[in-house]
């Protein structure tokens, strides 16, 4: 039997945790739950992006999120040229896109795993900064700063972004092409450039969500497979496309994490968000607050 | 019997006979060595095929069929000290069964959640092999090879010729499937389930008979590896790689005859063993994958679709 202590502090780290999560999930929440891109290079995009923050944090002693938002519009640009390759080669096309778009895009994610190999090596890396590595202390409990600063910053994100895709011009037309296309086509705006724009910003989120990740644990080139289950668990569990569920689901994720790693073991931690989606998948497929019913 | 089925097996006949002969024959170890990783992933994209292939469903977890294989030949070598053959023949069976569980649990999730299932499934069953004290965990565990059988003179060359026979298995399976009732339905929920439903194509069951002989097929494959390599560990028998390369074998081939898989398999098994020798295992990985979003781009229907385009050119210039 554990304590309530032990318990305490378990769901403490895993809100935490599930935050954190949340803001690696975003922009796969844009780019599979509204846009429909069956994009399983996500994690490899991200942690491309911690590399990325890795290498100015490495070479010129940047600031990570500092760092982090240098990255932003290089993703941008990147995002919107994957994009337009992927509808060029797959949407419109039409016939067969599904099994040859994913098998495209589970290619790339291994190109870029390779790529990361050659350049960095399969050694962990991290990152220096002034809040790594202290602990906050709250009576029995100590939270690590890197985890409240990782909070902090993914609450901020999820929340620009919900206020993006609910009151500007281009964000309501994002929800739109995800719920009817044609009816935007008849309305006469362009579908096509409004997801590509849509891709774009959901691959420039990576940029803090990068260094996010790369703060809160070393980084290694082969991470993306592990955050393959715990994107695209929280994703599916939110409900394709809600960012409000994005939350929620990465913050149950975050709690069954921390709450296992702490009983049962940090060995069976690498199933935890694959048995979750699995689970989503077999008995509520929909997810929490699904988009369609 | 037609024609062209007996000159089927006329043609695996000759290729045992060939296989056989050449164990007899050469007497360095080194081809058979690497000539055995070819084979074997000759059976895993050909079986990858009949689920990917025929019904469309993009299978990521070979890994997890690979490396239940495998792990059944430990726990029946450390359990029983069971025979080769009976470490092989129980694999399919597991293989089979988890396929079928597989199925029940994904097949009716389509595309990508399909995909992302079976990646899921893979990583939950590597955990659980990870923390089976039994097989050895996360270290791994040592293997020792019985003694070699009779006409055999060295255990990977026994190993050879046992997958060998393991890819005429495949492949015939693989054929009969695709030129009988059961690939033609496969064919139609590939192209549109819910019209194959609505004719009468039980695409449930279909869907599980492919998932099931695939999956045994795997397994199969998988088995002979724990003797091969003398050695096993989860990370490594569950390597995603496996996966990555059994799909960019299958796509890079084509997937509409079982031939394209086997050519794809040869084409890329010997380009990755003249690449490891040569350079190193990352460049081999980026090799696969910037072959396969190539032929995914380019060449959609992979090298058999290449092949029929110049046919169809030469046949229509004639006219």
């Amino acid at each position: 039997m554990i304590s309530m202590d032990l318990l305490l502090n378990a769901v403490v780290l895993g809100v935490l945790l599930g935050c954190f999560y949340a803001a690696v999930s975003l922009g796969l929440s844009v780019s599979f739950g509204l846009l429909d891109v069956p994009h399983v290079a996500h994690p490899a995009f991200l942690i491309m992006a911690s590399y990325g923050v890795f290498f100015l944090n490495d070479s010129y002693d940047i600031d990570p999120l500092l760092a982090g938002l240098m990255i932003t519009p290089l993703l941008f640009v990147f995002g919107l040229i994957a994009y337009r390759i992927y509808y060029e080669t797959f949407e419109k096309r039409g016939t067969d896109a599904g099994v040859r778009g994913i098998a495209f895009l589970f290619g790339i994610a291994f190109i870029i795993e390779v790529l990361i190999i050659l350049q960095f090596g399969v050694d962990q890396r991290s990152v220096s900064a002034s809040y790594i590595g202290k602990a906050w202390r709250l009576g029995d409990m100590r939270i690590p700063v890197r985890l409240l600063v990782a909070f902090a910053v993914a609450s901020a994100l999820t929340i620009l972004l919900t206020l993006y895709l609910s009151k500007t011009f281009m964000g309501r037309a994002i929800r739109a092409v995800a719920q009817d296309q044609e009816a935007l086509r008849l309305m006469g705006a362009n579908p096509v450039r409004i997801k590509q724009w849509a891709f774009g910003i959901a691959t420039a989120v990576l940029g803090i969500a990068g260094a996010l990740l790369i703060i809160v644990a070393p980084v290694e080139p082969t991470l993306d497979r592990a955050y393959i289950g715990r994107t695209f668990c929280v994703v599916v569990m939110a409900g394709l496309g809600s960012i409000t569920g994005t939350l929620i689901a990465a913050i149950i994720l975050g709690v069954a994490e921390s709450i296992v790693l702490s009983t049962v073991g940090a060995s069976w931690a690498p199933a935890i968000s694959f048995a979750m989606l699995l689970a989503v998948l077999a008995i509520r497929p929909q997810g929490l607050l699904g988009r369609r019913s | 019997m037609r024609r062209d089925s007996i000159g089927f097996w006329i043609a695996m006949v000759l290729f045992l006979g060939a296989v056989l002969l050449a164990t007899q024959v050469v007497g360095n170890e080194y081809p058979f060595f690497a000539g055995y990783v070819i084979l074997q992933f000759i059976v895993l994209a050909v079986a990858w095929s009949i689920l990917g292939g025929y019904a469309g469903y993009v299978n990521f977890g070979t890994n997890a069929f690979f490396g239940v294989g495998v792990y059944t030949a430990v726990f029946l070598v450390k359990a029983t000290g069971a025979s080769l053959f009976v470490q092989i023949a129980t694999a399919a069976v597991v293989g089979a069964l988890v396929g079928l569980a597989v199925g029940l649990l994904t097949l009716r999730m389509q595309g990508i959640f399909f995909s992302i299932a079976t990646i899921a499934l893979s990583i939950v069953i590597e955990t659980s092999v990870t923390n089976w004290r039994y097989v050895g965990g996360a270290a791994g565990i040592q293997l020792q090879r019985p003694p070699v059988m009779e006409p055999f003179h060295s255990y990977v060359q026994m190993l050879f010729f046992v997958q060998a026979l393991l890819v005429v298995l495949a492949i015939a399976i693989a054929r009969y499937i695709q030129r009988s009732w059961l690939g033609r339905g496969l064919q139609a929920l590939k192209d549109d389930e819910l019209a194959a439903e609505c004719t009468g194509v039980p695409t449930l069951r279909l869907k599980l008979m492919a998932c099931v002989v695939s999956g045994a097929l795997m397994c199969a494959a998988g088995a002979p590896a724990a003797m091969y390599l003398q050695y096993a560990d989860p990370s490594s028998a569950f390597n995603l790689n496996y996966s990555v390369t059994v799909l960019a074998m299958s796509l890079i081939g084509g997937t509409a005859n079982w031939i394209g898989p086997v050519l794809g398999a040869i084409l890329l098994g010997v380009t990755q063993q003249l690449l490891a020798v040569t350079i190193s295992s990352e460049v081999n990985v980026l090799v696969l994958g910037v072959m396969l979003v190539l032929f995914v781009v380019a060449a959609p229907e992979g090298i058999l679709g290449l092949i029929r385009r110049i046919v169809h050119i030469r046949a229509g210039s004639k006219v």
